[in-house]
């Protein structure tokens, strides 16, 4: 395996297990680079990257944006809100405007399923999904993949709860994927209006009871829950979502001691999850934002047809 | 001066015909049938050896999108698309900009039709401004010539106005040709909902959402002793509830289109936007369901759906594309490739859905083949290959997911009125 050999990183669904090491493999020399004094280094020097985020996003807009210039990319972000987008041009119109001036790499957010997909068909230059409607958001999954692999070194037999509105999350889509496909046993647990059974074609469990879930976890991933979705009637309240599915303190007693406490963000405190939880030495949630980074130079790298990194090739430069 | 089809296979779904016949048109009309006949100097003869010798076929349901999207496709450029798919008669859908709720639109329809190579019959609104709030005036639409009620494109939500229209067309022996779908149950589905739906992130919108609306109309029409005709079925369980309908005597007909049992909702990842109509294409158990609900005759026709939409509607995120695919092109070679050849159906079986079925149905007169009857005729190819590619397609919009698609049957004569409106050109 000695790159990604493709144009595009559209989802997980299509990366081989042996591609997704390889990306974690990558990620663990870019973090060495990036955390150290002098941070740069010259992978893409000369090439563009454009950022279009088509929903509100900082961590991931930042994350990449962060990552491109770290490899020495020039980077350029397309403010969606003021370009001729409010004017109505179209996503394809858009796209091949950069593509006019000679953009390398687009890194998109979409709130349109499938989107990227559309887009990669019809363009030359490199897709990067930075998150597409429902359906996908694969450097999360990369990213989630790697903090557990950084804790635990393997996902093998780990048992990973995925907690929350499942049925509208890219996050839980594309974390199922990359979570089995490396041997990990996942739960989902949510109110049954925001998980569909549709969801057991993964090799998944379900179940809406948090409580009795919670003492069996090695990994808690706790979803962003979105407000308007009560407004759809696929919960009552807030306030019965907490009692039923927030992870309190004195839910977090029953965890096992050693569990991994993660949150994609942005967190809603207090909803998903107790400030002491989210605070406490198990959650990694900050270290999800640093790995970010170093998950997203390692795909750049991979993309642009870089090849595996030994520990000489970090150490010496 | 006629026209003689020679050494054809002779297929009259009508008359239950299968035979070796020869037919002679003079003027307008089918002069002669019968066996070895005979050219007079000056005929011309047509030899349609290793070929099928049908009645024109009909397309209940097309979107020609005249008045109002001149842009996209219109009531004479749609009339050649049919003409070059083996359609010599038509029914236009209403929901054109203005929608077809007053006579003179219905006649502006038949005049810009008359100048074209096939008959168009079009359909009116069942409701004022297809509105879904009053009925429109449907004694004075029927004598300018709509042949059916419909608001197509948006279900009857209100239920008495549902009522109503079943009731009040009664007199005029028309039928309410129903959009069958629940608004709110669709909410903002894009495909059927199901495990591809979840895979790819995409809102479903369940069987269930035609399904109720099936079940109110059925029931709604044996209230009113109507005539019901669901269009563009999709779903397994809409075939069962109007096979029950049909059972307990009430007056309920239906019409699937091509892609509901030729695409299965695996088309979906592949194709996107393309592949985006509504209602959307069904699981796998689903397209079986369709078939054997032709099979048995709960489904009676087979209508196109034929929506033609600009390329640069189409090619836009799933979300945002407009619903529908173009149909007129790939419709025969579908019916052959998967009813005839792939599911056993018999040329009678499959080509009785677009002849007589649909013109009893509607009372269109058409669609047999009979001594003094009108001359539409078409002559199919069955055994030759065709793929579906852009130089394949004349249609001014190229919406369709079969793009690419190896299939059998080719068009070889398209004869309307007595006169050849197409003729393939050999290659």
């Amino acid at each position: 395996m000695n790159s990604l050999n493709r144009k595009d990183l559209l989802d997980i669904k299509s990366l081989s297990s042996d591609e997704i090491m390889l990306i974690c493999d990558t990620a663990k020399y870019f973090k060495d680079v990036f955390t150290r004094d002098v941070k740069s280094v010259p992978v893409l020097r000369g090439k563009t990257v454009c950022t279009l985020f088509y929903e509100p996003s900082t961590r991931t807009r930042l994350s990449f944006e962060m990552a491109a210039k770290l490899l020495s990319a020039n980077t350029i972000n397309v403010p969606v809100t003021t370009s001729s987008v409010v004017k109505g041009e179209s996503l394809i119109d858009t796209v091949r405007t950069l593509e006019a001036m000679k953009a390398d790499y687009i890194v998109m957010r979409h709130g349109a399923s499938l989107a990227p997909h559309f887009l990669s068909k019809n363009i030359k230059a490199s897709v990067i999904n930075g998150g597409d409607g429902y359906h996908s958001h694969p450097t999360q999954a990369l990213l989630d993949t790697y903090s557990i692999l950084e804790k635990r070194g393997s996902l093998k037999g780990l048992h990973i709860g995925i907690i929350g509105d499942i049925k509208h999350s890219r996050v839980a889509r594309s974390d199922i994927i990359a979570f089995t496909k490396l041997g990990a046993k996942v739960t989902l647990c949510g109110p049954s209006t925001l998980l569909p059974d549709e969801f057991r074609q993964y090799g998944v469990e379900i179940t809406y009871d948090l409580d009795k879930l919670l003492p069996e976890l090695d990994v808690i991933n706790m979803l962003r829950i979105q407000r308007e979705r009560q407004k759809g009637s696929l919960f009552p309240s807030i306030r019965e979502y907490n009692l039923l599915y927030s992870l309190t303190e004195e839910r977090f007693a029953k965890c096992k001691p050693e569990i991994i406490v993660m949150h994609p963000g942005p967190m809603n405190r207090g909803i998903e999850l107790d400030d002491v939880v989210a605070d406490c030495p198990n959650s990694i949630i900050n270290e999800q934002v640093t790995n970010g980074v170093a998950v997203r130079m390692a795909i750049f790298y991979l993309l642009a047809g870089g090849t595996p990194l030994s520990d000489a090739d970090t150490e010496g430069n | 001066m006629g026209i003689l089809i020679k050494n054809g296979r002779f297929i009259d779904p009508a008359s239950g015909t299968d035979d070796r016949l020869d037919i002679f048109i003079s003027e307008d009309k089918i002069k002669d049938i019968g066996k070895n006949l005979t050219a007079a100097p000056g005929d011309d003869v047509i030899d349609a050896k290793g070929a099928l010798v049908l009645p024109g076929l009909i397309d209940i349901h097309v979107h020609f999108r005249e008045p109002g999207r001149e842009d996209v496709e219109t009531i004479i450029g749609g009339s050649m698309v049919a003409a070059k798919s083996g359609f010599t008669s038509v029914c236009t859908m209403p929901n054109t900009k203005p929608v077809i709720d007053n006579q003179a639109l219905v006649r502006f329809i038949i005049m810009e039709a008359a100048k074209g190579p096939i008959n168009v019959f079009p359909t009116a609104n069942i409701s004022k401004g297809g509105k879904g709030e009053e009925i429109s005036e449907m004694g004075e639409l029927v004598r300018g010539g709509a042949v059916a009620f419909t608001d197509d494109g948006q279900p009857v939500t209100n239920s008495i106005l549902m009522r109503r229209a079943l009731e009040y067309s009664r007199m005029f022996n028309v039928p309410i040709i129903a959009h069958s779908e629940d608004k709110l149950l669709v909410d903002e589905g894009l495909m059927n909902e199901g495990l591809n739906s979840n895979k790819l992130g995409l809102s479903g919108i369940p069987c269930e959402a035609e399904e109720v609306m099936i079940a109110r109309d059925i029931i709604l029409t044996r209230l009113a002793k109507g005539r019901l005709h669901v269009c563009h079925v999709s779903a397994a369980g809409s075939v069962e509830l109007i096979r029950r309908g049909k059972a307990d005597g009430i007056s309920v007909s239906c019409e699937t289109a091509p892609h509901y049992f030729a695409l299965n909702d695996d088309a979906v990842e592949e194709h996107l936007s393309m592949a985006k109509m509504n209602p959307p294409l069904r699981s796998e158990h689903d397209r079986k369901e369709i078939i054997r609900g032709l099979k048995d005759g709960t489904i009676e026709v087979i209508a196109t759906d034929h929506a033609p939409h600009a390329l640069f509607e189409k090619m836009q995120e799933m979300e945002y594309a407009p619903f529908g695919i173009i149909g007129l092109e790939t419709a025969v070679p579908l019916i052959i490739t998967e009813l005839v050849r792939n599911n056993n159906f018999s040329y009678i079986e499959a080509f009785s859905k677009v002849t007589c079925n649909p013109s009893r149905i509607l009372n269109l007169g058409k669609g047999e083949l009979k001594i003094g009857g009108m001359a539409d005729v078409v002559i199919i190819n069955p055994d030759e290959k065709i793929i579906v590619d852009e130089k394949f397609l004349i249609s001014k919009c190229k919406n369709t997911p079969f793009i690419g698609k190896e299939l059998y049957g080719s068009i070889e004569y398209t004869i309307c009125n007595g006169k050849v409106v197409y003729k393939r050109e050999q290659a």
